[in-house]
């Protein structure tokens, strides 16, 4: 397979002073914002800590009007780094599609739309091609005490398993998978590795692991104990100077097959 | 200046502004018309390869093409499915010709692995070219893609391995040159591929 990628996950919402800007936020369990800065300065910092790929996540409930806002993000970030982007967050549509690409998005990311409307996923990817469709995959244990996938933010408990819904959107067309453990998030607790392993074992398509990386040890656990493809993680790169170069370096010394230099 | 063209298809911005950032006059060009003014051509590309083909031919860019890169043989760089439909074949979603401008045939990888291949895989270099001046062999580049074009041996430029199978990275033919990898998403060595096109005098 490809190297293994590490990705940071650069979550947006509106600025509280000044909600027509998209800035950059960290998040625990899908909620407790903090507000930590400008989306394409850090996306530059990614760019020469050589980030395999960055990932852009509109987390607001309000993203589907806030998505010309992103798309101008994107535009900005695309001028300055040229490395993969997957951009998402309050798509709803094939012109969502477009806009996002026009605007220098390599893939997009769906989540709640490909639960409401599942031909989306099809017809994005017979229009732009199944390596463009990463369905986002939020999962939490339920109050039946079952692990189940949740639209809308986290708020919509769908009743359906993570493996189950995984496979149907790789069978709809999708070409990547995004999952992300929102008990997890923002705990760094580590990845939700069972969940996330069967999910590996259950589809061809790549998947990248996220939620609860809190130490360099927790990108090794999930590259080594769930087959996973990439580990994205967001707050962890948000909150320390450089740890991006010596992440790598920790989870190359522990002999997995990651890019260490540019 | 360098026209890339703009057929409909695929990603166009991100191949511009990696241009823009280094400096070079740099146009999106929609009229197969305006093709002859442009010193340097590049065929982007991100889909499907009867799309691409089928768009090329409907917005009349195929003759202008031809006159420019084979007639007239201006340097030209194809990138990703720009790379897949200079080849004569392609068997995705059924049989269909391209530009025939490589004696190549564009063929799924071995299914067995996990598709589309996402990723930076290590670039082995078959030929010393000067559009890999100044990168290292086995250098790190991203690509993205299910199928690859199985083609000569005398025009094989790179290529990179994924389990058992050796896919083709690159290929070269007097003017033109072509890369599965995408140089305009490869970071550092990616812009340095692209400033050694811009330097190429084949």
């Amino acid at each position: 397979m490809s190297k293994l990628r590490l990705i940071p996950k650069l979550q947006l919402k509106p600025s509280e002073a000044n909600p027509r800007r998209l800035v950059l936020v960290v998040s625990k369990q899908f909620h407790e914002y903090t507000e930590i800065g400008d989306p394409v300065s850090q996306a530059k910092i990614f760019q020469d800590q050589a980030a395999d790929e960055l990932c852009f996540v509109n987390i607001d409930k309000n993203a589907k009007v806030e998505l010309p806002q992103l798309a101008n993000v994107i535009k900005n970030v695309s001028e300055v780094i040229f490395m993969p982007l997957t951009v998402g967050g309050g798509v709803r549509s094939i012109e969502d599609f477009r806009l996002l690409l026009n605007n220098g998005a390599d893939k997009v990311l769906i989540n709640t739309v490909a639960y409401e409307n599942p031909n989306l996923i099809t017809e994005a990817a017979e229009t732009y091609g199944a390596q463009c469709v990463v369905a986002s995959i939020d999962f939490k244990l339920n109050k039946d005490n079952k692990f189940t996938v949740f639209t809308n933010c986290g708020t919509l408990d769908t009743g359906i398993s993570p493996e189950e819904w995984a496979m149907k959107v790789e069978s709809l067309g999708a070409g990547e998978l995004l999952l992300t453990s929102i008990d997890n998030d923002g705990t760094r607790s580590g990845l939700a590795l069972e969940q996330i392993k069967k999910v590996v074992s259950l589809v061809k398509v790549p998947v990248i692991a996220s939620g609860g990386c809190g130490l360099a040890k927790h990108f090794v656990d999930g590259f080594l104990q769930t087959n996973c493809s990439a580990v994205s993680a967001g707050n962890f790169f948000a909150h320390r100077d450089q740890n991006f170069i010596q992440t790598r370096s920790q989870i190359f010394n522990a002999g997995i097959n990651i890019r260490l230099h540019k | 200046m360098i026209g890339i063209v703009d057929y409909g298809m695929g990603n166009l911005l991100s191949v511009y502004n990696a241009f823009d950032y280094l400096g070079e006059d740099v146009d999106i060009c929609n009229d197969p018309d305006s093709l002859k003014i442009y010193d340097r051509i590049i065929i982007p590309g991100v889909g499907a390869f009867k799309k691409c083909i089928d768009s090329l031919k409907s917005t009349g860019f195929v003759q202008a093409l031809n006159e420019e890169v084979i007639i007239k043989k201006k340097p030209t760089l194809g990138i990703c499915l720009g790379m897949q439909v200079m080849c004569t074949q392609s068997q995705e979603f059924g049989v269909h010709d391209g530009l025939g401008w490589f004696d190549a045939v564009v063929k799924k990888i071995d299914t067995r692995l996990t598709l589309p291949v996402i990723g930076w895989n290590e670039i082995n270099q078959k030929k010393d070219s000067p559009l890999f001046k100044g990168i290292p062999d086995f250098s790190d580049f991203y690509l993205v893609h299910s199928f690859f074009a199985d083609c000569l041996e005398s025009d094989l430029l790179a290529t990179y391995q994924i389990e058992d199978a050796i896919v083709t990275a690159a290929i070269i033919k007097e003017n033109i040159v072509a890369t599965q990898f995408h140089p305009e998403k490869s970071q550092d060595y990616g812009l340095k591929f692209l400033e050694n096109f811009i330097n190429w005098n084949p």
